[in-house]
C-alpha cells in the first residue's frame, strides 16, 4: 500500500481549485464554497495527525470537505421555516387547466444526467491541469477558465506574449491528450 | 511573387500559434485566413486544430470553475498565518 505523505505547505496551490470546483457544484454559491474550502484546509491542519497515509492527501481533504458541506446544509435547514417545502400550483388564469407536468418537464433543458456529467467533467479537467507543471497550470487556468486578457496574464506573471502562447500551446496539448485518455 | 507566397503559406508552428489564438478569439482575419489555407493541405495541423476546438468546447460546456487570483491569495495568506501559529507551538 502506498504511504502518502502530508505536507500542508502546498495544499492551497495543489488542491484549492479542485476542492472549490467540487464544492461549487454542491452549494452553488461562490462565497459559501470559498468559505467551506477554507474551513476544510483549517480542519485538515488541525487533524493532520489523524492522516494515516492510506489515501492521497486530496482524497483525505475531500472527505473532510464532504462533512463540511453536510454540516452547512444541516445548519441552514435547522433555522426554522427554511426547511419548508412550498409547492406553487400555478393558478394564474391564463395557465388554468394546464397539467402540473407541463410546467415541470422541459425537454430542452439540461437533464440531471447532463449536469452530473458536467460536474465530473469539471473535476476531470482539474485532474489533468494538476498534472501540468505549476507555471503552465497557472497560465492555462488564468487564460482559459478565468478568461483573463493576454495582456493581464502577462503583466501578472511578468512574461511576454509569445512566451504565454508557447506555454498555452504546451498546456493545451497535454490536457487534450490527458482528457482523451481519461474521459472519452 | 516569392514574397506573396511566403505570406500566404505559413509554417506549422505559425499555424498552431494562430490556431491557439483563435481558441480565445484573438486571431485576426488574416491569421484565420492563413490558418485555413494551411489546414487545406496539412493533415497534422488539421488534426491538432480539431482536437484544439474540441478541448475549447469541452471546457466551455463543463462549467469548470477556478478560484479568483485575489481570493486564492487571501486564502493562502490566511492559511499560512495559521500554519505558522501551529508550527510555533508543537
Amino acid at each position: 500500500m502506498p504511504n502518502h505523505q502530508i505536507d500542508p505547505n502546498k495544499w492551497i496551490d495543489l488542491y484549492s481549485d479542485y476542492l472549490f470546483n467540487y464544492t461549487i457544484t454542491r452549494v452553488r454559491d461562490r462565497d459559501t464554497a470559498q468559505d467551506l474550502v477554507q474551513d476544510t484546509f483549517f480542519a485538515g491542519l488541525k487533524s493532520m495527525k489523524n492522516f494515516k497515509g492510506k489515501a492521497s492527501e486530496r482524497t483525505w481533504l475531500i472527505s473532510i470537505l464532504k462533512r463540511k458541506i453536510i454540516d452547512y446544509y444541516r445548519k441552514i435547514n435547522s433555522k426554522k421555516g427554511k426547511a419548508e417545502i412550498r409547492i406553487n400550483y400555478k393558478s394564474d388564469s391564463e395557465d388554468e387547466g394546464n397539467w402540473l407536468e407541463e410546467h415541470v418537464a422541459d425537454p430542452f433543458d439540461k437533464t440531471a444526467e447532463d449536469n452530473l456529467e458536467n460536474t465530473e467533467l469539471g473535476l476531470a479537467i482539474h485532474n489533468c491541469i494538476g498534472k501540468l507543471p505549476e507555471k503552465q497550470a497557472q497560465v492555462f487556468k488564468m487564460k482559459t477558465i478565468l478568461d483573463y486578457e493576454t495582456e493581464a496574464v502577462c503583466n501578472e506573471l511578468d512574461i511576454t506574449a509569445s512566451n504565454l502562447w508557447v506555454i498555452i500551446h504546451r498546456a493545451r496539448t497535454t490536457i487534450a491528450a490527458c482528457l482523451e485518455k481519461n474521459w472519452f | 511573387m516569392m514574397n506573396k507566397k511566403n505570406k500566404a503559406f505559413i509554417s506549422c508552428d505559425e499555424a498552431n500559434h494562430s490556431c491557439d489564438k483563435s481558441q480565445y478569439n484573438e486571431a485576426d482575419f488574416w491569421e484565420k485566413l492563413k490558418l485555413n489555407i494551411h489546414l487545406l493541405y496539412c493533415r497534422v495541423c488539421r488534426k491538432y486544430s480539431i482536437n484544439n476546438s474540441k478541448l475549447s468546447k469541452i471546457i466551455n460546456d463543463s462549467d469548470v470553475v477556478c478560484l479568483d487570483l485575489k481570493d486564492k491569495q487571501e486564502m493562502k495568506d490566511c492559511f499560512e498565518k495559521e500554519l505558522k501559529k501551529r508550527q510555533q507551538q508543537p
